[in-house]
């Protein structure tokens, strides 16, 4: 390759007080000096973790609930659309019969395994009944695996 | 130093506050590291421990000492664990010919610039050492790196400290000192021969934009990646003490050293005290812009480190000289 690369992009020229480099350090320095100072609207970003938390976004998904109508009854008919859906398959139903004239099962049991779960929130979007959603609760924390299976009585609680 | 026993006691308290302070403020100085560092990166930093976190550096320590001591296979033992008293004792006691107050230093040299320049650079060996005795290769390319780059910033360095000392026209510190308090700060009359003392210090110091002997990004750790325990603490303690030293004679050299500036000193005890405090506003000073630096520049790249310091400081610094030199006689000869 004797020939000069043409597609070889020229060199920005320099002025000389961009070599002298000073000038760029002091700037620098004035930047991380109003960053110390707070001065220009900087703020710290941390918070101090157990006594302050970080605000919790609105459309964050966190831990599920399950919902209940203006009776109190659960609101899920068992028809274990976000079972299908889900998929980490982290949902377990088991359907009953509905005591009640307007629905025909209800879930006996109810489940998620927590540990499983990507908080992906397709099963508030598969339910017909709007009767899952993800909560804003952001800790989910247990001593033991069994407890990451959220029940049925937990997760209408929530 | 005289014979008589007085005069060997009041050295002996003299030696043990000073290395007293040293010891005192390097773990501090750590500690405000970090907390600038948070500062700003918009962090809070260690606040935890004790108030307003001031104990953390304690904390830090007794970490350290606790640790176990890991050394690998097939180290060099004996260098593995020299290198770090290596790296730690020059800084220290280099610290004795600084004049720390008026008439107050450990050890009065009248050759207290060379003594200071001497064993600073000893602490080279250490970092090299540890290097190499680590049998690994990030450590082994962070102690190479860090003997070339203090070779070819100690001749910057020095060769800005002749233009003080031709201006001076002394090479024992307190006299240098002395002669500030009397006609101004050399900063003032030799501003080029500060600004290359000051980034050559970076650069003696391992500090950024200098820190090629450690540059985590692309050498894990340079020179301490095997350290464990209390044998990384001596390097890390050696680092920050060496940075205490270089601030002091930083301080001394062109800043005027114990000088209040804006009065006389007055006689006797009161005045040194005067004269101890003023010193360690300016050291404090210095010290905050060595931490202010490293968290604002990014790192030199290896090749750019060494061009700047032999194609620009070098010349810049001798450029520096004969120009002191003419202006000095000149001066003399009308004067």
């Amino acid at each position: 390759m004797t020939e000069e690369n043409k597609n070889k992009p020229e060199r920005p020229r320099r002025s000389w007080s961009f070599l002298l480099y000073l000038p760029a350090v002091a700037k620098g320095l004035f930047n991380t000096l109003l960053h110390i100072l707070k001065l220009k609207g900087h703020k710290t970003f941390t918070v101090q973790y157990p006594e302050k938390r970080q605000e919790v976004r609105p459309g964050f998904r966190g831990e599920h609930r399950l919902k209940v109508d203006e009776l109190g009854r659960e609101k899920c008919v068992a028809c274990l659309m976000c079972q299908t859906v889900c998929p980490s398959n982290c949902i377990d139903i088991v359907a009953e019969e509905a005591p009640w004239e307007d629905r025909d099962k209800r879930p006996k049991i109810f489940e998620i395994d927590m540990l499983r779960c990507i908080y992906c929130g397709m099963c508030e979007e598969a339910c017909p009944c709007d009767a899952i959603e993800l909560t804003e609760k952001l800790y989910t924390v247990s001593t033991s695996r069994a407890e990451m299976i959220y029940d049925k009585e937990k997760l209408l609680s929530n | 130093m005289n014979d008589n026993p007085q005069g060997i006691l009041m050295g002996a308290v003299r030696a043990v506050a000073i290395f007293g302070g040293i010891m005192t403020l390097a773990p501090m100085l750590v500690m405000a590291e970090r907390r600038i560092c948070a500062a700003i990166q918009n962090r809070v930093g260690p606040n935890r421990v004790g108030p307003m976190g001031l104990l953390q550096p304690l904390a830090d320590v007794i970490k350290l000492l606790f640790k176990e001591e890991i050394i690998p296979d097939r180290a060099d033992r004996t260098l593995f664990s020299l290198a770090p008293l290596l790296a730690f004792a020059p800084a220290a006691i280099s610290f004795v010919a600084i004049p720390v107050g008026r008439d107050l230093q450990v050890a009065d040299l009248n050759v207290g610039v060379l003594y200071v320049l001497a064993i600073t650079s000893l602490g080279v060996y250490g970092i090299s050492f540890g290097g190499w005795a680590s049998n690994s290769k990030y450590s082994l390319l962070g102690g190479i790196r860090s003997s070339a780059q203090i070779i070819s910033y100690e001749i910057a360095m020095g060769l800005a400290i002749v233009s003080v000392l031709m201006i001076s026209g002394n090479i024992h510190l307190g006299s240098i000192v002395e002669w500030q308090a009397e006609n101004g700060w050399i900063i003032f009359y030799q501003p080029l021969a500060f600004i290359i003392f000051l980034v050559a210090a970076f650069a003696e110091n391992n500090r950024l934009p200098f820190d090629m002997a450690e540059c985590e990004s692309e050498l894990v750790g340079g020179f301490h990646t095997e350290y464990t325990g209390m044998k990384f603490g001596m390097f890390f303690l050696g680092e920050y003490i060496a940075m205490i030293v270089m601030s002091s004679l930083l301080v001394t050299l062109f800043l005027g050293g114990w000088d209040p500036v804006f009065f006389d000193l007055p006689e006797g005890a009161a005045g040194t005290a005067i004269s101890v405090l003023c010193f360690t506003v300016k050291l404090l000073a210095v010290l905050f812009l060595y931490i202010w630096v490293r968290w604002t520049l990014p790192r030199f790249r290896y090749d750019q480190l060494m061009k700047l310091g032999w194609k620009a400081f070098v010349p810049l610094a001798l450029l520096n000289i004969v120009l002191t030199g003419i202006v000095v006689s000149l001066l003399t000869e009308t004067g």
